[in-house]
């Protein structure tokens, strides 16, 4: 027998991802989307002068994993680093990842701002609704009656609140910017979420604004659900509060 | 002296300046093309200006939403290589301290004008001194420092905000200069020609794309306690350099001194009416005046000690740098502290009167 062609390769890893695997728990959806983002690199051919910002949380560690210039920001600043790098470097592709604790409740400050400066960046935000990292605590985005570390009797929004809708929330901001969200809990939800956070780039490398994607994403962990359950939840919980969508969308140029 | 001298240069060839804007041009000289600030009194002039001139040659000035956002927006341009500064006062330089941290984590260089207000808390905008402690110790958490010059002339604010870009680029590390309402506020002829035009270096460090090169990365935080371990070390070693390279300090008749009046910044302009009335009168008093202040220099107080028994530190506040006096006499001369927090300016007859007080101190 023996391989008389050789084997035509279907599958591997985006060039613009490193070979260090990813530190993530089971069935979190951060591999997906750090994925994503690098296929979207390769396909733009942006990898060469992109620049990554990492923040604190559970995205803290992914400049291992992107292939490309990158900074460690401070939790919930990202949009702030990134603004001062993008008026230094305009001809960076500069973008962010952060996750639900530090975009929507340390850095809701920097986010609104940047969305309203209209900062040429791009923004990939991961909505799991929890605190991570750190153990499992309510986050801002965290769903009503949802049980975490820091309100066990689940959360209860006549005592801490409701959960905020970011990408609602910056679709009102400026109309130069592309906001949408997405989830990745199937095929069909994962191939639009990366068509969406290609728009996000592409609004950059044109100079037409700012771009974010929300992307809903399990946490097994925190959660306290197998990864299967997990996904199922998105469906069932999590997108029926965020509805998937297109919010705010500039007008293409010419 | 030194005053003296610069009161018979003719005036003409000078530049009347407000204190906060000598700051602002002394970075433009630098080569300092980014701003990012948020408006706060008293350094809203700084602010103003660095609006108006960097556009002028082609910087950039930005407004951020808070100093929160604007010393993170200081890391972003410093990380790409940008010769950049920020500016505030007392509660908004409190928030800087998590980007102070940072930027030293980092290792980048960036520029921090701190016109000082009287605090605690939101305070009043009536100067004072007494964000001493706050910047020397760095201005936020762990093991770090801030190179921090205290000038006290429109003058040097202006050399010396030039001197802080040249210190931040040298040792990669944060830079600040304390300042503070008075300074800032008043009006004096500063020689603009003094410094040459310079411009940011090439940073090889610097991120902007990997282009055909390996990948860069702007590290805030190590991956391993091994990591940890040399990163700490590695910034203990740089500041140990500072310490024994960048003490700056300038003596005033010490030579014969029995008394050594200690003062930074505005407090030494008001001082030096008291001691030159002092001196007329016969006293033997003389001044020491920290212009680096961290590192501080320890070195002028070895260098007066085998003479001088008492040290007068007058300070406007209820007591900061003469913590540091303290440590670096380590016990062999008297150490007295005058000073006020905020409210009300020391008169230099309240000086005198103090001057007089210590001499003939039993």
């Amino acid at each position: 027998m023996g391989h008389s062609h050789p084997m035509k390769r279907i599958f591997e890893k985006p060039a613009s991802m490193t070979d260090i695997p990813f530190p993530y728990c089971p069935g979190c959806s951060h591999g997906t989307i750090h994925r994503l983002v690098a296929e979207v690199m390769d396909e733009l051919g942006i990898t060469r002068r992109a620049v990554g910002i990492t923040s604190a949380g559970c995205t803290v560690r992914n400049w291992r994993q992107f292939d490309c210039d990158m900074v460690m920001a401070l939790h919930g600043r990202g949009p702030a680093v990134a603004t001062g790098l993008k008026r230094v470097r305009p001809e960076a592709i500069v973008f962010t990842c952060q996750g639900d604790g530090d975009l929507a409740a340390i850095g809701t400050g920097e986010i609104v701002h940047a969305a309203s400066r209209c900062e040429c960046i791009t923004v990939i935000y991961v909505n799991n609704g929890v605190f991570g990292a750190t153990g499992g605590q309510q986050a801002p985005t965290t769903l009503i009656g949802q049980k975490t570390t820091s309100y066990p009797g689940g959360r209860d929004p006549s005592f801490s609140g409701y959960p905020l809708r970011m990408a609602e929330m910056l679709s009102l901001v400026s109309p130069r910017s592309y906001i949408a969200r997405t989830s990745v809990h199937d095929v069909k939800h994962i191939i639009a979420t990366k068509k969406a956070i290609r728009e996000a780039f592409q609004i950059q490398i044109d100079g037409r604004g700012f771009g974010l994607v929300e992307v809903l994403a399990t946490c097994p962990t925190q959660w306290k659900l197998d990864p299967v359950r997990s996904m199922e939840r998105i469906v069932q919980e999590v997108i029926p509060y965020y509805p998937l969508g297109t919010f705010s969308s500039p007008q293409k140029e010419g | 002296m030194i005053y003296e001298t610069r009161r018979s240069q003719a005036l003409l060839e000078k530049t009347l300046m407000r204190g906060n804007e000598a700051v602002g041009e002394g970075a433009i000289r630098a080569g300092c093309r980014y701003f990012f600030g948020y408006p706060i009194t008293p350094q809203n002039e700084l602010f103003e200006y660095m609006a108006r001139r960097l556009p002028e040659v082609g910087g950039t000035f930005l407004q951020s939403e808070s100093e929160l956002a604007g010393i993170n927006m200081l890391f972003g341009a410093a990380a790409g290589g940008g010769r950049c500064m920020t500016s505030s006062s007392g509660p908004g330089f409190t928030l800087m301290g998590e980007g102070l941290t940072t930027l030293a984590a980092a290792q980048l260089p960036a520029v921090v004008a701190c016109v000082t207000r009287s605090g605690p808390g939101l305070g009043r905008i009536a100067s004072a001194q007494s964000d001493y402690r706050l910047a020397t110790r760095g201005g936020g958490h762990g093991d770090y420092q801030c190179l921090v010059l205290g000038p006290n002339s429109a003058q040097e604010l202006y050399e010396l905000t030039y001197k802080a870009f040249e210190l931040a680029d040298m040792y990669r590390n944060p830079a600040i200069i304390l300042s503070d309402a008075i300074l800032g506020q008043m009006m004096e002829p500063v020689d603009l020609e003094r410094l040459p035009w310079n411009e940011a270096p090439q940073r090889e460090w610097a991120v902007r794309g990997k282009g055909d090169n390996p990948r860069k990365v702007i590290k805030a935080a190590p991956h391993t306690d091994d990591e940890l371990i040399e990163w700490n070390r590695c910034l203990k070693e740089k500041y140990d350099r500072c310490r024994e390279r960048e003490q700056r300090y300038e003596l005033l008749w010490t030579d014969d001194a029995s008394v050594a009046l200690v003062a930074f910044g505005s407090t030494s302009r008001i001082a030096l009416d008291a001691l030159t009335r002092a001196r007329g009168e016969g006293i033997p008093v003389g001044m020491l005046r920290p212009i680096s202040l961290w590192p501080f220099p320890e070195v002028a107080f070895q260098e007066v000690l085998s003479r001088t028994k008492r040290f007068l530190v007058v300070e406007a506040n209820n007591g900061q740098m003469v913590e540091d006096v303290r440590l670096a006499i380590c016990g062999e001369a008297e150490v007295i502290h005058y000073g006020v927090g905020g409210g009300h300016i020391l008169s230099p007859d309240e000086i005198y009167g103090e001057i007089v007080r210590v001499y003939q101190m039993k």
